[in-house]
C-alpha cells in the first residue's frame, strides 16, 4: 500500500430483502475494473450505492480521498450508465446529450459544438437530430456514453451496458469504452454477466458473492481461481 | 358459435337498436324542426352554456388533477397513497344525486360554508344554484376521476429515467418541463375530451343545480321538452343535435389518441429524488390535502347530516323502503345485462381487432351510451313507443334498457384489459391442450376473470341504481326509485329528507357495489 486508492469503499453495508451487504474495494486512477458474480449477489446494488441512488446504512465511499458517501447523485464525480433507459424518448440524441452540460437543456453554442464533438467521439457524427426510437439499441448506448463523455466525470459505472446487444457489437463497444477510458484518464467499473467481456478490457476484477466482494485481483488469476463459488458460477465443478 | 362471435352478433345488435332509436328521432323531427331551432335565441344560449360549462369544467378539473397527480407521483411512499388512490374512485362509485346533496351541504345556502361564514360573523351566503354549483359538483366528479387517468402517465417512466435526472441535477422545475410536459402532452389530451364529454352529458347535476333557463345544457332542455312541455319533435331535434355535437366530440377523442387507462395501473416505479427535500414534500402535501379535502368534504357532510337526517328528521319510511326496492329491482339487472353484453364484447374487441369494420361496430357498441348521449337514446326509445304500448306500463324495461346501455362502457372498459391479457396468455396454452368454448371458459377463463367480471358488475348495477337520467324520463308516481325521490326533496329544498335518502342511496349502492364485487369475484 505505497499510495491511497482513487476509489475507496470501507465497509458499504445494505440490505436488501434478505441479502445483507458489506463492500470492500479500492480501485486505482485509470484503471478498468469487471465486477462479476452470480445474479442477486448485490453487483448492481453496489454500482446504485457508488451513484448515490440508493443510501448506505453504514460504511464509506471515497472518491481522490473525498468522501461522497452522503452527497446526492448529481453532486459526485461519478457517471452511471444502465442497462437500459438512459435516453429521454422525447428529446433528440443531441438533446440527451446536451443534459449532460445544462439539465435545463438551456445550451450555448459553444455547448451545442461540445455535444456535436462527442457524439462524433462515439462514432454517431451527424446524428443530432435523430430520437431514440430512430437508432439501434448499440447508437443509443453510444449516445449515452457521449453524455458520460460531456460531463466529465473521473469516474464511470457501466451496469450490464451491452447486455442486450449481440457478440459483435459488445465487442466494438467494449473497445470503445476502452478507448474513451484512456484518452479521457476515467476509472470505469463494469458490471458483466459474461466473464469474456471482463477478460477483454478489465485488468483486474472484483468477484461479488453474497453481498461482498470475496475475492479482487487481476482478472486471469480471479477467472481462473479454483475457488468454489468461482467455479460454481463459470459452471465448472 | 364462439365468445367473439356472439359479441360481435351483440355488438350489431345494438348498433341497430341505436340506429331504429334515431330512425325514430328523425320520423319526429324534420330538418325544418332542425333549422328553426338554430333560430332560437334561447336555445343558442343553451347551446353556449352547455360548452362554457364543459370546458370550464374540465380544464378546473385537469388543472387540479395534474396538480394532485403530480404530487401522488413524487411521493411514493405518502402515508395512506392506496387509501387516497381508492378514495379517488369513490366519486365514480357515488350516486350523482347523493353526491350533489353532499355539495349543497357544503357550498349550499345554509351549508357548512354559510356556517362558517356567519361563525365568522360575515353576512355573506354562497350562491350555488348556477354555474358556480355545477363547476363545482363537476369538478367533485372528475377531478378524482382525472388523477387515476393521469397517474398511469407517471407509471410510464423507467426508474432509470428518475435515476438520469438525478444524476443530471435536474431541479423539480426543469424535470416538470423536460420529463412531465411531454408526458402529460401525451395523456392529457385524452383525459380532458374524456372529462369534457362527461361534463357536456352532465344531466343530474344541471338539472339539480342549474336552478333556471340561464344554466341549462343540451341534455337538459331535450328533458324539458319531452317530459314538461311533451313536444316530441322539439325532444327528437335537439337530441339530433346533441348526438352531431357527441360525434364530433368522439372522433376529437380518439383523433387525441392513447388509450385511456382505466385499470388500477398505479403503481410506481423507482425513487424521486426531487421530490425528497423538505420543501417538495411540503407543496406536495398540500397539493394532496386540498385536492382530497376538496373531494371528502361533500362526502363528509353528506355522511353526517346523512345520520342525522336518518336518526332525528321525520322521515317517511314507507316511501323510503318503497324507493329502495325499486333501486333494487331495476339496479341490478341493468348491471348483470350490461355484464352480460359486455363480456362477449370485450372478447370481440380483443379478438377481431384487426378486422377494421368489426372494430368499428364494437367501437360504437361499446361507447353507445356516450355517442348517442343519454337522453337522445332515451328519446327515441320514447318516441319509438310513443302511441303504441302504454308509456307507463313498459317503463321499468325502459329503465332497465337504457342503464344497461348507459353503463356498458363500464363494462367493456374493465372487462377488455383483463380479457385480452388472457388471451395473449393462454391462447397457445389453450390451443395445445385443446381447451376451448365452455371447457376454456371454465378452467381457464372464469378463474383468472371472475374479479374483473365481479368488478365489472359491481361498478355497472351501483352505477346504474345511482342514475337519474332514465328514471327521471320514464319514472312516475308509481315508478319512483332512491334517485328520483332524493332529486325531488333537493327540488323542493326538503334538505332534512332528502339527507336521509341520499345517505341511504349511498349505503345501498356501495352495499349491492361490495356485495358484488366481493360475491362474483370471489375473495382475493
Amino acid at each position: 500500500m505505497s499510495q491511497r486508492a482513487f476509489l475507496e469503499i470501507e465497509g458499504l453495508a445494505f440490505t436488501y430483502e434478505d441479502l445483507v451487504m458489506r463492500f470492500d474495494l479500492a480501485v486505482d486512477a485509470g484503471e478498468c475494473v469487471g465486477v462479476v458474480g452470480p445474479s442477486g449477489a448485490g453487483k448492481s446494488t453496489l454500482l446504485a450505492l457508488i451513484g448515490g441512488f440508493e443510501t448506505p446504512l453504514a460504511g464509506s465511499i471515497k472518491v481522490d480521498g473525498r468522501d461522497i458517501t452522503h452527497l446526492p447523485p448529481a453532486e459526485r464525480p461519478v457517471t452511471s450508465l444502465f442497462q437500459d433507459f438512459n435516453l429521454f424518448p422525447h428529446l433528440s440524441a443531441a438533446d440527451n446529450v446536451g443534459l449532460g452540460r445544462d439539465p435545463g437543456l438551456r445550451l450555448t453554442a459553444d455547448d451545442r459544438a461540445q455535444v456535436a464533438w462527442a457524439l462524433g467521439e462515439v462514432g454517431l457524427a451527424g446524428f443530432e437530430a435523430r430520437l431514440p426510437g430512430q437508432l439501434s439499441g448499440g447508437e443509443r448506448q453510444r449516445v449515452a456514453l457521449a453524455r458520460s463523455l460531456i460531463r466529465n466525470r473521473p469516474l464511470l459505472l457501466l451496469d450490464e451496458p451491452f447486455a442486450a446487444l449481440g457478440p459483435a457489437l459488445r465487442a466494438e463497444m467494449l473497445e470503445l469504452v476502452d478507448r474513451l477510458r484512456r484518452a479521457q484518464g476515467m476509472t470505469v467499473l463494469l458490471v458483466t454477466h459474461d466473464p469474456n467481456e471482463a477478460a477483454r478490457i478489465a485488468a483486474r476484477t472484483a468477484f461479488v458473492s453474497e453481498g461482498r466482494v470475496v475475492m479482487f485481483g487481476r482478472t486471469p488469476d480471479v477467472l481462473g481461481s479454483s475457488e468454489p463459488v468461482v467455479r460454481a458460477y463459470l459452471g465448472e465443478r | 358459435m364462439t365468445l367473439s362471435r356472439i359479441g360481435l352478433v351483440l355488438a350489431a345488435l345494438i348498433v341497430a337498436a341505436v340506429l331504429a332509436d334515431y330512425a325514430a328521432l328523425l320520423s319526429g323531427a324534420t330538418a325544418a324542426d332542425l333549422a328553426a331551432l338554430l333560430d332560437d335565441a334561447y336555445l343558442r344560449r343553451v347551446i353556449v352554456f352547455t360548452f362554457l360549462q364543459a370546458t370550464l369544467s374540465a380544464l378546473l378539473s385537469l388543472g387540479g388533477a395534474i396538480a394532485a397527480a403530480r404530487a401522488l407521483a413524487r411521493q411514493s411512499d405518502f402515508p395512506g397513497r392506496r387509501l387516497i388512490l381508492q378514495f379517488c374512485a369513490l366519486p365514480m362509485v357515488i350516486p350523482s344525486v347523493a353526491a350533489i346533496f353532499g355539495v349543497v351541504a357544503v357550498y349550499g345556502r345554509s351549508g357548512w360554508l354559510a356556517d362558517l361564514s356567519a361563525d365568522l360573523g360575515s353576512d355573506w351566503k354562497p350562491t350555488i344554484y348556477g354555474l358556480t354549483g355545477i363547476l363545482i359538483a363537476h369538478v367533485f366528479f372528475n377531478m378524482p376521476l382525472a388523477i387515476r387517468l393521469l397517474l398511469p402517465a407517471w407509471a410510464t417512466v423507467p426508474p432509470e429515467s428518475w435515476r438520469l435526472a438525478a444524476q443530471l441535477g435536474m431541479s423539480s422545475r426543469q424535470i416538470f418541463r423536460l420529463i412531465e410536459l411531454p408526458l402529460l402532452r401525451q395523456y392529457a389530451p385524452a383525459a380532458f375530451v374524456f372529462v369534457f364529454i362527461l361534463c357536456f352529458l352532465s344531466f343530474a347535476v344541471v338539472l339539480t343545480l342549474g336552478g333556471g333557463p340561464r344554466a341549462t345544457t343540451l341534455e337538459v332542455a331535450i328533458y324539458q321538452a319531452l317530459r314538461f312541455d311533451v313536444d316530441l319533435p322539439r325532444g327528437g331535434a335537439l337530441a339530433l343535435l346533441q348526438t352531431l355535437a357527441c360525434l364530433v366530440l368522439v372522433a376529437i377523442a380518439w383523433a387525441a389518441g392513447r388509450r385511456l387507462d382505466f385499470g388500477r395501473g398505479t403503481r410506481l416505479g423507482g425513487i424521486r429524488f426531487d421530490g425528497a427535500t423538505p420543501g417538495a414534500r411540503a407543496r406536495d402535501f398540500l397539493a394532496i390535502t386540498l385536492a382530497i379535502g376538496f373531494v371528502a368534504l361533500p362526502v363528509a357532510a353528506l355522511t353526517a347530516d346523512g345520520i342525522n337526517g336518518l336518526l332525528f328528521a321525520r322521515l317517511d319510511a314507507m316511501a323510503l323502503l318503497k324507493a329502495a326496492g325499486v333501486t333494487l329491482l331495476l339496479g341490478i339487472p341493468s348491471g348483470v345485462i350490461a355484464t352480460l353484453l359486455g363480456y362477449p364484447i370485450a372478447a370481440a374487441s380483443d379478438r377481431l381487432r384487426a378486422r377494421k369494420p368489426a372494430v368499428i361496430v364494437i367501437g360504437i357498441a361499446g361507447l353507445a351510451g356516450v355517442i348517442a348521449s343519454p337522453m337522445a337514446i332515451g328519446a327515441g326509445l320514447m318516441l319509438g313507443l310513443a302511441g303504441r304500448v302504454d308509456l307507463t306500463a313498459v317503463a321499468p324495461i325502459g329503465v332497465v334498457a337504457m342503464n344497461a346501455l348507459l353503463t356498458l362502457p363500464f363494462t367493456v372498459g374493465v372487462l377488455r384489459p383483463a380479457v385480452a391479457r388472457n388471451h395473449a396468455q393462454y391462447d397457445r396454452l389453450c390451443a395445445g391442450l385443446g381447451l376451448s368454448g365452455w371447457n376454456r371458459f371454465r378452467v381457464v377463463d372464469w378463474p383468472m376473470l371472475r374479479r374483473a367480471i365481479g368488478l365489472a358488475c359491481g361498478l355497472a348495477s351501483a352505477a346504474a341504481m345511482g342514475d337519474l337520467t332514465a328514471i327521471a324520463l320514464f319514472g312516475s308516481q308509481r315508478l319512483t326509485n332512491l334517485t328520483l325521490l332524493l332529486y325531488d326533496q333537493i327540488a323542493e329544498y326538503r334538505l332534512d329528507s332528502a339527507s336521509g335518502t341520499a345517505l341511504a342511496l349511498l349505503a345501498l349502492c356501495l352495499l349491492v357495489f361490495a356485495g358484488i364485487e366481493r360475491g362474483v369475484g370471489g375473495r382475493q
